[in-house]
């Protein structure tokens, strides 16, 4: 049993306190005397050529302090991409710059020209109409294969709209290709894993702030990652220097990956500060975030399984278009390759794996990083083409899974797409989700559905995925140009509690409540008197922040090595105390004991001697108890998942009906049950999204055409079940202290196939021969799909 | 939003009055209203709110047992109080938006705006209506003119809806998973003199009467009467959400459900 | 400008608002109730719900004059007295019902609204009360067994943690 409150214990979230009752900090919340407001001017055509803008109609109107265009910003850096891909040809990717503010061109609806600053938000809106730009509207560039094989471009100065052509394992190329050859079934498919808008509830929003006196400034932010923001501003955008750029990501209504990354909007509303000497606050609205928050997914996708007739994988292969919209945002590299190609052999042993992926640029907002990134898309395609594999041949879908799966005794394992997988047990999670399930009842919970006019069917899904990102040195070699540590300091006060800056920022995954429970734990003290120091980049000695599933793996690593740090320095404190020899010290329950004596001394005692260092040896030990570390992980950590859903089919309508889901997660060691099946819940219908109701849709024009919840389907409540999920006796990660795998994203990760494969079996056992169907299957689709069979 | 002052009458002829202003719009519970003014898509000068004018609030039963329903009220409330006189219209009302949207949108401001996917123009035609406004008194076949279009004149307010009750109605609602609004919708009434069938969000005209249906049920009121009709996809509504076939499709199985559920 | 008096969370407040200003921005901006929050610009959302005269409204979606001499409550006032959360808030806390925080306030206040008119409700009926208040953190499972729980329902045979 874990202790109350400390490692393992489902403790309640302290933070729900202030937002349960109205008392959350969210940046659009924050007011500042004498703030202005910010309001942008955006595209209404996909591409154009910005002939001119003339301002002065506007500069005249009511409140108006300042008018930007993208001429303001000629002379500052771009917002760049941090991972640099080489095409298969050792040529290094196209990389044309993003500006703050577009100029000369306009290359997405809602790409922003102009920003007004006034008095009022009203006063900024009612200017921001009479900014009169002449715009030269050009034809969208929107189709992906269009875009390869066209010749007008997003970016006229790169003269192609390929962004790399990557492949992954190159050298296993022809090895690949022979297999699939030789092979005696070859399974082949085309998908499209549908782009999604990441819906954080919470607007972006950004208050620039500017203190001439110091010529500091001050960045208010819905970020993921403040000092990546004022890492990107300082060293590519803006040019202020780190030691005058704060940065704060104060409360954040979730982020999903669409938070990670830079915009313009930030740099913007800082040099406008400075410009009219006043703080400049901008608010986003629904329609903005539609229409320039980073999109996720969209990739085009031809996978083919070869296999032996007993089911045996013998490859995979896939060719790949994957969209980076108009411009590349931070992470949008990355994505769709490292966090891609490298989970292409799945839980599997297969020995031959090749990808090939190209990136393409269109005139649509950028896409990059949403929960799962790149390994949701990954998961798609191997678990689709095994189902359709598996139905070809008449196996069994999890007999075919079970036969080609990674066995406990084979780790760590080498996949032939590259990883090193440190543990796992995908048998068992598939017999736990099968004892779940009750997969034997099925058929009975089958008849019934038909009993009642519906089809029902079942799918199963195994996952694998790579987080808790990144080891520096590994994603180095791949191109990252960042390290992918995190770091934490453990400050213990002189009355024995603790204040803990972390480099991870909490928007929803309950950090202020889960690393106390971990320092709690390690020092044998209360968690209530341990706090955490979050989002403040002058209150925290570094962070890369909060995605790829990392926080606890990463960060709470760092935690757990500064609390070690602490440890150590507390005991040769508490030697001294006792007049024993460090060595022969226990420290248990929070009391330092000299051994085989009844001699101790508490940890708050020697936490105030610390700070009241009187006969204290200072030759040997500094005061103060204060201790940083910096984490780097030596790999990535490798959860994994067996889930099942059951669906039911109108076959009147085409409406799937989800009629139970369950999800058997590996995340290694559980530090809060609670907060993990929490995760495991919202990522799971965040897949459901995907598979059954999100579709992001531009039309020929470039215009976006689901750009409101009027027509872009987020999931409600009446849309799902009750989500039983279990993530008992994981697997321990074996190269963390924690022994844990991150839990974010592989409810997004293992869900889409899932729901898909379920819907396909209905179809099927309802004599429809239906073999795929892309996402969303909305009603519509569906029924399309049994009217055409 | 553009900037507009609001006035708040207390009677409809004080209402009336203040329509006048050509540059005066009406304001009912606001639920369509206020996003389209957010998107600056309208400029009025002067909102009238209709929700204050007591004589237009409320239900209440016709000296012919129809039920009168304030042009005033919200969907909540025509939900609860005709629970039930007319069952078939409060299924309808209690599954318009959601909850908050149902305790601010008004009968009288989903009719005037007649959007071709709202709920309540099936109502009304489905149950051959009278729409009465302060001028004249207007017959729910002669009310709906086409997408966003009735036969109300400017400044013309809808002040009561008189629904003469049927033997037996149900709608049938297949949503438009994001708005909530009616993919297709299909109010069913059987009066003494013949079915009305009324088909909502399918057409690109907006709200009409399925007469083929109409009279295939009156000969023989149950789902199987339809099994020899089609709805032609021709004029059907084609957009992100479905293609005009499939709603042309949907007509018929949410007709058919809708008579079985009567 | 018109100006407005009201009752919000059991204090009479007034002030001087335009035609164009929305409760949303009323609660806001002028009485600096920042709990009332803005997720949406089409009424679909429900971070802003409240309740004007014990019925929840999408107070985004109604101009601040229509709440002229009305009784108004948000999150801000739902705690008990003492300042312990109410038994709504305390289910959210105890069943994990919320992670970012952001559409916790009008689900609150929504779920508020049910339980007045259905104290008791089924799974079924908290789904679908829940049409207009959108979350993209919690999957809505914890949300419907806090309100479940709220209601004094067992809720310990509901699946997971």
């Amino acid at each position: 049993m874990p202790k109350d409150g400390g490692i393992g214990a489902s403790t309640t979230r302290r933070e729900d306190v202030r937002f349960l009752t109205g008392k959350g900090n969210y940046t659009a919340d924050i007011n500042t005397f004498g703030q202005a407001a910010a309001i942008f001017v955006r595209a209404t055509v996909a591409n154009g050529v910005i002939k001119s803008i003339d301002t002065s109609a506007a500069a005249e109107m009511p409140g108006v302090l300042a008018i930007f265009t993208g001429e303001d910003f000629v002379d500052v850096g771009g917002n760049p991409a941090g991972w640099l891909i080489n095409s298969r040809d050792g040529e290094p990717m196209k990389e044309p710059k993003r500006p703050v503010l577009a100029h000369g061109k306009v290359r997405h609806v809602g790409d922003a020209y102009a920003a007004v600053i006034a008095e009022t938000e009203q006063q900024a809106r009612d200017a921001a109409e009479e900014v009169i730009a002449d715009i030269e509207e050009l034809p969208a560039i929107i189709d992906m294969a269009a875009a390869l094989a066209g010749d007008a471009y997003v970016h006229d100065e790169i003269a192609t709209n390929q962004c790399f052509d990557w492949g992954w394992i190159e050298d296993n190329r022809a090895a690949t290709d022979e297999a699939i050859k030789n092979a005696p079934h070859v399974t082949t498919l085309e998908l499209v894993n549908n782009r999604l808008v990441p819906n954080a509830m919470e607007p972006r929003a950004s208050i620039g702030t500017y203190d001439a006196a110091g010529d500091s400034y001050l960045l208010q932010t819905t970020s993921q990652n403040p000092h990546l923001t004022r890492l990107l501003i300082s060293a590519f955008v803006m040019g202020i220097p780190e030691n005058k750029l704060t940065v704060i990501a104060p409360d954040v209504g979730g982020g999903f990956g669409s938070k990670i990354y830079h915009y313009g909007e930030e740099a913007l509303v800082l040099a406008a500060a400075k410009k009219v000497g006043r703080p400049v606050k901008w608010v986003a609205d629904r329609t903005e975030s539609f229409l320039t928050d980073a999109h996720g997914r969209d990739h085009v996708t031809k996978i083919e399984l070869a296999c032996e007739k007993d089911g045996t994988f013998i490859a995979f292969r896939t060719e790949t278009l994957a969209n980076v919209g108009a411009y590349l945002s931070n992470f949008s590299t990355a994505t769709p390759t490292f966090l891609h190609g490298t989970l292409m052999a799945g839980n599997y042993t297969v020995p031959n794996v090749y990808v090939n992926l190209k990136a393409v640029f269109t005139n649509t907002a950028p896409v990059d990083a949403y929960r799962g990134a790149g390994r949701p898309e990954a998961t798609y395609s191997i678990e689709r083409v095994i189902d359709m594999a598996a139905r070809e041949l008449g196996i069994d879908p999890v007999e075919i899974r079970r036969k080609n799966f990674i066995k406990p005794e084979q780790y760590p394992f080498g996949t032939a797409a590259g990883l090193e997988y440190d543990s796992g047990n995908y048998d068992a999670l598939m017999d736990k989700m099968e004892a779940m399930v009750d997969r034997k009842a099925f058929e009975e919970r089958r008849k019934q559905s038909e009993a009642n006019g519906k089809m029902r069917g079942l799918g199963i899904n195994a996952y694998v995925e790579a987080c808790g990102i990144a080891p520096s040195n590994l994603v180095g070699v791949l191109g990252s140009r960042v390290g992918l540590y995190d770091a934490a300091t453990v400050r213990v006060n002189a009355t024995g509690n603790l204040s803990v800056m972390v480099g991870a920022h909490s928007h929803g995954q309950g950090h202020e409540t889960v690393f106390p429970q971990i320092v709690g734990e390690m020092l044998g003290i209360d968690p209530q008197s341990v706090d955490i120091v979050h989002g403040d980049t002058s209150k925290i000695p570094f962070g890369m922040g909060t995605y790829g599933s990392r926080s606890l793996a990463v960060c709470g690593s760092a935690v757990v090595r500064a609390t070690e740090k602490i440890i150590a320095k507390a005991k040769k404190i508490a030697a001294h105390m006792l007049e024993a020899a460090a060595d022969d010290l226990d420290f248990t329950d929070g009391q330092f004991t000299v051994k085989g004596t009844d001699k101790s001394v508490g940890f708050g005692d020697v936490a105030l001697k610390a700070y009241i260092p009187h006969e204290f040896p200072i030759e040997d030990i500094e005061p103060g108890l204060e201790e940083t570390a910096f984490y780097d992980p030596a790999n990535f950590t490798y959860p994994s998942g067996a889930y099942a859903c059951e669906v039911e089919v109108d076959p009147d309508t085409g409406k799937v009906t989800i009629e139970r889901f369950t999800a058997c997660d590996d995340f290694g060691n559980v530090m809060n049950p609670m907060i993990v099946s929490g995760q495991v819940q919202g990522g799971v219908v965040q897949g459901i999204g995907q598979a059954l109701l999100e579709n992001t849709t531009y039309n020929a024009d470039g215009q976006l055409l689901s750009a409101s919840y009027m027509d872009y389907v987020m999931p409600r409540a009446d849309d799902l079940p009750f989500i039983a999920v279990d993530h008992s006796d994981g697997t321990p990660c074996t190269h963390n202290p924690l022994g844990a795998k991150g839990c974010g994203e592989g409810g997004a990760i293992g869900s889409p196939p899932t729901v898909v494969n379920a819907v396909i079996d209905a179809l099927q056992s309802g004599g429809k021969n239906v073999t795929h169907i892309d996402m969303p299957l909305t009603p519509a689709r569906v029924w399309a799909a049994m009217n055409n069979a | 939003m553009y900037a507009f002052d609001i006035e708040r009458p207390s009677t409809i002829a004080d209402a009336v009055k203040a329509l006048s202003d050509e540059d005066a719009q009406a304001l009912g519970g606001g639920q369509t209203l206020i996003p389209t003014l957010k998107q600056r898509l309208a400029m009025p000068a002067t909102l009238v709110s209709l929700t204050g004018i007591g004589e237009m609030q409320g239900v209440c039963i016709g000296d012919n047992g129809e039920v009168c329903v304030g042009g005033a009220t919200n969907h909540a409330t025509v939900a609860a109080e005709t629970a039930s006189s007319y069952p078939g219209l409060s299924g309808l009302a209690g599954n318009i938006g959601d909850p908050a949207v149902r305790n601010r949108g008004t009968v009288g401001g989903s009719l005037a705006n007649n959007d071709p996917s709202a709920c309540y123009p099936a109502a009304a035609l489905g149950s051959g209506a009278t729409i009465i406004t302060n001028t004249r008194q207007i017959a729910a076949d002669d009310y709906f003119q086409g997408l966003f279009e009735t036969a109300l004149d400017e400044g013309e307010v809808i002040t009561e809806v008189r629904f003469p009750v049927p033997e037996a109605a149900h709608y049938e609602k297949f949503v438009q998973p994001a708005s909530r609004f009616a993919l297709v919708g299909v109010f069913v009434a059987k009066y003494a003199d013949g079915v009305r069938v009324a088909v909502t969000g399918a057409s690109e005209n907006g709200v009409f009467r399925w007469t083929e249906a109409e009279a295939a049920l009156a000969a023989d009121f149950s789902a199987g009467a339809l099994d020899g009709l089609s709805v032609p996809a021709d004029g059907m509504i084609s957009d992100l959400h479905g293609s005009s076939e499939y709603r042309a499709h949907l007509v018929k199985v949410m007709t058919g459900r809708a008579v079985a559920a009567c | 400008m018109a100006s407005v008096t009201m009752t919000v969370n059991g204090k009479s407040v007034s002030g001087d608002v335009e035609g164009r200003t929305l409760m949303s921005d009323f609660l806001r901006n002028d009485l600096r109730l920042t709990g009332t929050h803005i997720g949406c610009d089409t009424s679909q959302c429900g971070a802003c719900v409240i309740h004007v005269n014990g019925e929840a409204v999408k107070s985004c979606t109604m101009f601040a004059v229509e709440a002229d001499g009305a009784e108004v409550a948000t999150i801000e006032g739902q705690a008990n007295t003492d300042g312990s959360l109410n038994v709504i808030q305390q289910a959210f806390q105890d069943h994990h019902g919320l992670q970012c925080g952001f559409c916790t306030p009008g689900m609150v206040m929504s779920a508020a609204a049910l339980l007045k008119d259905n104290p008791k409700p089924t799974e079924g009926e908290v789904r679908e009360y829940l049409e207009g208040n959108i979350c993209r953190c919690t999957g809505y499972h914890n949300i419907v067994k806090a309100i479940m729980a709220a209601s004094g329902q067992d809720v310990s045979a509901v699946a997971a943690e």
